[in-house]
């Protein structure tokens, strides 16, 4: 299997401020990795830079094979993303959401009303096609951004903390979408606070104070550091950190 | 193209969508062109009189009927003494005294001459500057009429004297509206162009929906022509609506030709479009872009010779009235509505224009940011 990401010694720096502290690591293809930290321990920025809203300051990646300094708007095509805002358009249903961004990707129409059936399917909105997005609740919602984000069969997708203030069924409902999109060859990059949902990743690094601190399996992780759960292992690491938010 | 495609089309779904935004793009508009020029108009009527007569007599009477009877000024206040007069002025009930002397009559029967006094509240420089030059006509007149009925004229006037009589051209009748409301919808069409586009994209930013465009393979160029045409589409609606109001209304028939008026209104739009995205690359929230402008549309309109005739300005105001988009619509919306100038005769316009557009779209473009440093 190849790698989808690479990333060495990348670092991101706010004048003085070093948000993200040369770190370096790789994600296999088709790989669910979480990325896991506190907040302000730089998740966010480094995931925005490998999808290319941010400049790095120094260090080297490549998304999809393509370099985040040089080809940027490469890695935008082979790349979804879905950010801690609600990113849908609220104004409009949710077919046209679909048919926005499923065109804005180029594809095709009728590759757009295959996926809108698709999707609707899927996420049992039958019926409800020309409903406002405004209308449906924060976990139909996030399941909704998900699979737009996929809509254009993306080689990676980042999830920038997708289950924030999420149920637990649906937080459940919304990790089998994940399971999917990964059977599908997808690659899939997310943050998370919930460390049950760690569990559910192939590999978790955590982040400290701007750098990579630990990088394995969940089961691995739980091994080193003696610990019962993830919520321990997170909770030995976190507790080091002296940046406050 | 397709993705353009795409961009117009929600961007059109969620105008329309937009009850408010509808309402604001076409009523606002209308019922301004429908009061504006009505309610300001240049001439001034209604100045309050005070009237201080020492005189009492049958000359000082027909000089103030004189006055009165020209429908300009409205007798408020007959004082004793000036001073009485001057309280009137002090209350603001009056805005003008005339003080005529005791023996006023007589002076100017016996001894040909005779003195009158003028006071003007000045605080309002405008209604003062009028109200003072139309009392003096006034005077003058009745002068003369007074002249013919006393004074034997030799047979030949050995003082020649000069009359002047004028005619006024392209607005015979100086109709004062003729003159405001193509300017008043020129600053209507501004309005709208300058900040709804700004604040949809600044909108996007308060959201968050423009990251997930900035993520995605969409051109700069792609978005803010995405963002552009449709509200360039809104404003050129309004304006045909405003264009209506004017001949059905007022009875304004442009002399020139609509489409004229459409061409230069087109690539005018681009340009103040251009300005709007320009101001909402920089504005991180709805607050900022509404208040950069508003500050910008109101220097533009008072320094669009809308108000003020922009020759009557000072030297370095007048320069800068050249960088002042609005004052090249004002004055071709006059040329063409009541000259009836055609393409031809405003090209240096629609070069200057198409040099705004060029500048503040390719600035937009360029400050646009897909990725922060």
């Amino acid at each position: 299997m190849g790698k989808v990401i690479i990333a060495k010694d990348l670092t991101k720096r706010f004048g003085s401020f070093t948000a993200v502290d040369k770190i370096s690591f790789e994600v296999e293809k088709g790989e669910i990795f979480g990325f896991l930290g506190a907040n302000g321990a730089g998740k966010t920025t480094a995931m925005r830079m490998l999808c290319g809203l941010s400049l790095p300051s120094s260090g080297t990646a490549t998304v999809a094979g393509f370099d985040v300094y040089k080809e940027n708007e490469l890695i935008k095509k082979n790349i979804g993303y879905m950010s801690q805002k609600f990113s849908l358009y609220e104004d409009l249903t949710i077919s046209e959401n679909i048919q926005f961004y499923g065109g804005i990707y180029g594809l095709t129409d009728e590759r757009i009303e295959e996926k809108t059936k698709s999707l609707v399917k899927q996420l049992h909105l039958e019926g409800q096609e020309k409903t406002l997005v405004r209308a449906l609740p924060l976990g139909w919602k996030q399941k909704l951004a998900l699979s737009i984000a996929i809509v254009h069969d993306p080689a990676i997708v980042f999830l920038d903390e997708p289950t924030g203030g999420v149920d637990p069924v649906t937080r459940r409902e919304f990790w089998s979408l994940i399971y999917e999109a990964s059977e599908r060859g997808i690659t899939v990059f997310v943050t998370t606070h919930y460390m049950d949902e760690a569990e559910y990743c192939n590999r978790v690094s955590i982040m400290v104070d701007g750098r990579i601190d630990a990088l394995d399996t969940p089961a691995s992780l739980m091994r080193n550091y003696a610990a019962a759960s993830m919520d321990e292992v997170f909770l030995h690491l976190a507790r080091k950190a002296v940046r406050t938010e | 193209m397709r993705v353009l495609k795409f961009l117009l089309q929600k961007e059109l779904r969620q105008i329309f969508r937009d009850k408010a935004v509808f309402r604001i793009l076409f009523i606002m508009p209308m019922v301004q062109l429908l009061i504006l020029p009505l309610a300001a108009d240049y001439e001034i009527k209604n100045i309050n009189l005070s009237v201080v007569d020492h005189d009492h007599s049958e000359y000082s009477r027909k000089l103030v009927n004189k006055i009165t009877a020209s429908g300009y000024f409205r007798l408020k206040d007959y004082s004793a003494s000036f001073s009485q007069g001057l309280k009137a002025i002090e209350l603001d009930k009056t805005d003008l005294i005339l003080e005529i002397p005791a023996q006023f009559e007589r002076d100017l029967v016996k001894d040909s001459k005779a003195t009158l006094l003028v006071s003007v509240n000045a605080i309002n420089g405008v209604k003062a500057g009028l109200g003072g030059a139309y009392v003096q006509s006034i005077i003058q007149d009745y002068n003369q009429q007074v002249r013919m009925q006393w004074i034997q004229f030799p047979r030949f006037d050995p003082q020649p004297t000069i009359e002047v009589t004028s005619s006024d051209w392209y607005n015979p009748n100086m109709n004062y509206r003729v003159f405001m409301v193509p300017g008043i919808l020129v600053m209507l069409v501004t309005m709208i162009g300058s900040s709804f586009a700004a604040n949809n994209i600044v909108r996007e930013k308060e959201i968050g929906t423009i990251e997930q465009i900035n993520v995605s393979p969409i051109k700069k160029w792609q978005f803010i022509l995405g963002k552009l045409i449709p509200f360039w589409m809104l404003a050129l609606v309004v304006l045909s609506f405003g264009l209506l109001i004017a001949r059905f209304v007022y009875g304004i028939v442009p002399l020139g030709h609509y489409l004229t008026i459409y061409t230069f209104a087109s690539i005018y739009l681009l340009a103040v479009l251009g300005l709007g995205l320009l101001m909402s690359t920089y504005a991180q929230t709805q607050q900022q872009s509404m208040l950069v402008s508003f500050f910008v549309t109101m220097i533009f309109n008072l320094m669009s010779g809308l108000y003020t005739p922009i020759e009557s300005m000072p030297m370095w105001a007048q320069w800068i009235t050249k960088f002042n988009p609005v004052s090249y619509f004002i004055e071709v919306m006059r040329m063409v509505v009541l000259k009836g100038s055609g393409l031809t005769d405003i090209k240096y316009q629609i070069f200057a224009l198409l040099g705004f557009a060029l500048f503040f779209n390719g600035w937009a473009i360029l400050n646009y940011r897909k990725r922060s440093g």
